[in-house]
């Protein structure tokens, strides 16, 4: 059976507001580094998965994030998928 | 009539709620431990506050798929009378009992104080017992309680009159000053305030008191 790495990036939608990230920007001033001007945090969530095929890795992955991973109502999310060497031996 | 409190392994108001139920009121309880599927003999479900499984990936989110809650869903489905407090109205958010999500306070603190609120009862079961637009002070103890919603979800919820529950002063950034809201058919609510603190004039309060006692009814 394949193996699958992915990794699964979820963020704040653009129009919710990130008081961790803008505190965090905020430091990054008193750190010294100028410039910053927007600064958002999110989540990266890594996956290992076996699955028949890239299409079903796909779909069950897709899933995880839509009802899992992500709360659609306040976080969009982007998914990168890897298929790895060799795959798994039985 | 038997209360079910459901306990998630982090939760830590639970026995606050059975000490207010069975202390403060004379209702019997029984714990509900996550994993439980027996609901029978129970005439209303509590999900109280806490950190439901240490709040990993979102408040609330991983508490969804506990076995006790495919049970909680049909018996809110069914019309039992459900009150979700602080993590338990995160719970419900996850749920898709009612809409929306609870993320954190504007000013990131975790708020620890007292809070006035206006009630707008509406069809809600659990606040017959207050007047329409009568305020009331109840403790809030919360770092994810900013209530966020699309504008439209709200209009509408507005307009039916589920925002049962707002902040006098909003302490947290909740769009339309959101403290409690319930669903279409009033039976679920779900309330970032602790009314189960306010039961006991010795812990300052009984302004809690008349929502637990909605439980009976």
């Amino acid at each position: 059976m394949p193996l699958f790495q992915a990794r699964v990036l979820v963020s704040l939608r653009a129009s919710v507001l990130d008081p961790a990230g803008e505190a965090t920007r905020a430091a990054a001033e008193r750190l010294g580094v100028v410039g910053v001007n927007r600064l958002r945090i999110g989540k990266a969530i890594e996956v290992e998965l076996e699955a028949p095929d890239r299409s079903e890795a796909q779909a069950r992955l897709e899933l995880l994030s839509n009802r899992l991973l992500a709360n659609p109502v306040i976080e969009d999310w982007s998914l990168e998928i890897l298929e790895a060497a060799g795959g798994v031996q039985e | 009539m038997t209360v079910g409190i459901v306990v998630f392994p982090g939760s830590n108001c639970d026995r606050d709620v059975r000490w207010a139920l069975e202390g403060c009121l004379g209702v019997p309880t029984r714990f509900l431990w996550h994993g439980e599927r027996d609901l029978a003999g129970i005439g209303a479900v509590v999900l109280p506050g806490g950190f439901s499984y240490g709040d990993y990936l979102r408040c609330g989110a991983i508490a969804r798929f506990a076995p006790v809650l495919e049970e909680v869903r049909r018996f809110a489905e069914a019309g039992g009378p459900v009150l979700g407090i602080c993590n338990g109205f995160q719970v419900l958010t996850e749920m898709g009992l009612l809409p929306g999500v609870l993320s954190r306070n504007r000013d990131l603190h975790f708020l620890c104080q007292s809070a006035e609120l206006i009630v707008q009862p509406g069809g809600c079961h659990w606040l017959q017992g207050y007047g329409s637009g009568e305020r009331i002070q109840l403790p809030i103890a919360h770092g994810e309680g900013r209530y966020q919603v699309e504008a439209s979800t709200l209009h509408q919820l507005e307009q039916e009159g589920q925002v049962v529950l707002r902040y006098a002063a909003n302490p947290n950034g909740s769009v339309g000053d959101v403290a409690g809201l319930t669903n279409a058919a009033g039976n679920v609510l779900g309330l970032m305030p602790h009314p189960e603190r306010s039961c006991d004039p010795w812990i300052g309060g009984l302004d809690g008191k008349r929502l637990l006692a909605a439980a009976l009814a």
